[in-house]
């Protein structure tokens, strides 16, 4: 068992930090009122940083770091921006990964180099308006037509959809299979029939966009297709294992927000004569935010080494992403508590914190979602 | 050295688990097969006689016990933790060579005399004196709650030497329990844990020799609050296998019941209370792992032992009423163990420094230096 970061990995860390904390930190409010993350920093991400591809291998054009690497810099930018975060979670975690988890060597070449640079970015598409938890009974068809397939339907709170250029969606194949019959394609950005929705106006992420999709009779060739015929539902399960340790590292970090903005202002506010630290009730609060960040952190970590050394996370996954959601709601609720008005007023970063928190409660298998799986797999006899 | 444990604990320990409960007291000949197994000298080097293992190792088989059963899990980490590991860290060579190998060989079994009757959390009040006498030093005063202190003939004792200094009041001692003027006072009956035994320690006019001071005079303070730092991972391993124990027969027993015809585990309101048992343990046993990491790699890990046990006692409290209430009015009786470990569970939320004390330690280096939590 080991604890300390490999130096790669620090290295990386140290840089994302200090830019979250002086290019992102300062914008960040405007973005949240704006609903909108300007395009030249989507493009710092990717040319300066690099952070767009930290999971693609370098002979695609990524960082080729993995999974644990990409959950410290989610966890950096989250600190600062939680929408920021979820651009680049979903980016790296969701269409992306499958494309490198199931894409075949044209689709490789043809697409990573550019999602890794930060030359387009990508979306996912597996919720629909009528299925959400309840993923498998999704209603997007793709019928056979000539060498290609006709895709139609539509799909649902799909993140990146404002400015994405390739989408992964995933659609049923053959309906009498079921689970069995459902497959995964490419979708590009001006394919005829597919069109892009309105934003959703929401409680936190805003810096992310969050939009619907609709397909009427898109034709995709035989090269669209991600993946084996009829396996996209069970790539796309793969998927949703990393993208949920994602979600993990995305709380881990707003937890870590509220920590740092709460304790910093509990040192500086005075009442009964002496400052809010000196308080236990505010110490006591503190503590807890602390021992559960701490814990939820080493959870995430866990399931991404694990996830690094090619071993099964599913598991893992759903217990990082289930605590740490949990407790980085609870983080920003006791964040504004200790700050008191300042803290419900939007001068101070921990109510943004808090409802983009919420968000991390829902996406990638909400908590109950998160809770079904967990304790399927202990009555079916995985440890703990 | 996990599985050998797991096999014995799974053999003998849990078996008795209950009757060690009803009886109060541990059998006859399990303190020699613990032995046996190199329990009482886990990451004792060998030169000294123990099993020279890691620290990791010996939480896992802290755990391991307390799985099986809270008061055996307690007797080993006591004995390890709180008497063995402060000689091994601040024992001159001559004590290391007198105790150590009688101690992991479990020939004597080890305790820790901290606690008073008026001082508990607030520690550095206690008023037990040891006064120099001649060659030696004089003790008189009362200990209480000292776990293993019927079994234990070796005792770290914490002792005021100095009572006009305040930061350099006491001191700590080796005291052999046969010594002089050393006797056993009232012996506690408790909620749980209840085969352990909790103790009163009289000395009366006790003279030990000059070389029962243990570290330098002074320094006793810092010695018994870095001792409970080790302490700390022990009792939050020991809530993590009672934790662990009632995941487990929770897991069985709502397969077995049948209710509404089909069983309770099929019950979403059953799963959910299944689910909220593992991530908690998940979420304690990282934090105890990574604490016992950074004792083993000699690195500061004071805060991350009282997250460790904080976190772990409380969810072990939690984990087990979830487990009594999984089993209904089984649970409340006592041919089910889900009552036991839940009176086991509650006492790591106060030995060992209560869940009050652990807070104050962690917010005190949150309110310090607030970025601490970004470190890696």
């Amino acid at each position: 068992m080991e604890f300390d970061f490999p130096e790669d990995i620090v290295a990386l860390r140290d840089v994302v930090r200090k830019f979250a904390a002086e290019e992102i930190r300062p914008q960040a409010r405007e973005w949240d009122r704006d609903q909108l993350v300007p395009d030249e920093m989507v493009a710092r991400l990717g040319q300066e940083l690099g952070v767009l591809g930290v999971l693609t291998p370098e002979r695609y054009g990524g960082l080729g770091l993995g999974y644990l690497a990409n959950a410290v810099v989610i966890e950096e930018l989250a600190r600062q921006d939680g929408g920021l975060a979820l651009l680049v979670a979903a980016h790296n975690g969701l269409a992306q990964s499958q494309i490198n988890l199931a894409g075949n060597e044209e689709q490789k070449q043809k697409y990573l180099p550019k999602l890794a640079g930060g030359d387009w970015l990508c979306a996912w598409g597996l919720t629909e308006p009528n299925c959400g938890s309840d993923a498998a009974a999704l209603q997007s068809r793709a019928e056979r037509s000539g060498d290609g397939w006709r895709l139609t339907g539509h799909k649902m709170f799909i993140t990146n959809a404002l400015r994405a250029q390739v989408f992964v969606i995933i659609a049923r194949t053959d309906p009498a299979l079921g689970i069995k019959g459902i497959s995964a394609f490419i979708v590009e950005r001006g394919d005829e029939g597919f069109t892009v929705g309105t934003k959703e106006d929401k409680l936190g992420m805003r810096s992310s966009d969050t939009m619907a999709l609709d397909f009427e009779d898109v034709y995709v060739g035989p090269e669209r297709l991600l993946g084996e015929l009829n396996m996209g539902y069970v790539d796309a399960l793969r998927v949703l294992e990393r993208g949920r340790v994602a979600i993990g590292a995305l709380s881990v970090g707003l937890a870590r927000g509220c920590i740092e903005e709460a304790a910093e202002y509990s040192n500086q506010r005075t009442t009964f004569g002496k400052p809010l630290s000196k308080h236990q009730a505010i110490q006591h609060k503190l503590a807890d935010m602390v021992t559960n960040f701490e814990a939820a952190r080493l959870l995430v970590y866990d399931a991404a080494a694990t996830l690094d050394r090619g071993e099964n996370a599913k598991l893992k996954a759903c217990l990082g992403k289930l605590f740490a959601s949990e407790i980085a709601t609870r983080a920003g609720l006791e964040a504004v508590q200790i700050l008191g008005g300042y803290g419900y007023s939007k001068d101070f970063p921990v109510e943004r914190y808090l409802r983009d928190a919420k968000l991390c409660e829902i996406g990638e298998g909400s908590s109950e979602v998160q809770r079904m799986i967990i304790a399927r797999e202990l009555l079916s006899g995985a440890a703990v | 050295m996990r599985d050998a444990v797991r096999s014995f604990c799974d053999g003998v320990v849990a078996p008795r688990a209950a009757q060690r409960d009803e009886e109060g007291c541990f059998e006859d000949g399990l303190v020699e097969q613990l032995a046996e197994l190199g329990l009482f000298g886990t990451y004792i080097p060998e030169e000294f006689g123990g099993t020279g293992l890691d620290v990791m190792t010996y939480i896992m088989t802290v755990e391991e016990l307390s799985r099986a059963c809270g008061a055996t899990g307690i007797l080993v980490s006591a004995h390890h933790s709180l008497c063995v590991d402060p000689i091994l860290n601040y024992g001159s060579l001559e004590q290391k060579q007198k105790y150590l190998p009688k101690l992991a060989s479990g020939e004597w079994i080890g305790c820790y005399s901290l606690t008073e009757p008026g001082s508990g959390s607030d520690a550095g009040a206690a008023s037990c004196m040891a006064v120099a006498d001649g060659d030696g030093w004089r003790i008189n005063g009362t200990k209480c709650f000292v776990t293993n202190g019927l079994q234990a003939h070796v005792i770290v004792l914490f002792a005021v030497t100095d009572p006009d200094d305040p930061r350099h009041r006491m001191s700590a001692f080796i005291v052999e329990k046969d010594t002089p003027g050393c006797s056993i006072g009232k012996v506690e009956k408790k909620l749980g844990i209840r085969a352990s035994s909790t103790t009163e320690l009289v000395f009366e006019d006790c003279v030990v020799p000059r070389e029962a001071l243990l570290g330098q005079r002074g320094r006793g303070l810092a010695i018994a609050l870095g001792t409970l730092d080790g302490g700390r991972l022990g009792v939050a391993s020991q809530a993590i296998g009672i934790s662990q124990a009632a995941l487990d027969c929770s897991l069985a027993y709502s397969q077995e019941r049948v209710q509404f015809g089909r069983p309770i585990s099929s019950f979403q309101e059953i799963q959910w209370k299944l689910a909220d048992m593992a991530v908690e343990i998940a979420a304690a046993r990282a934090l105890v792992y990574r604490g016992a990491w950074l004792k083993q790699n000699r690195k500061p890990y004071s805060v991350e032992a009282a997250m460790a046990k904080l976190l772990a006692s409380e969810a072990s409290s939690r984990i087990t009423n979830a487990a009594l209430q999984v089993y209904g009015g089984y649970g409340y009786c006592v041919d089910y163990p889900a009552e036991r470990l839940l009176r086991d569970a509650k006492i790591t939320e106060l030995y060992e420094g209560t869940s009050e004390i652990q807070r104050l330690v962690v917010a005190r280096q949150i309110v310090t230096d607030p970025k601490w939590v970004a470190r890696g």
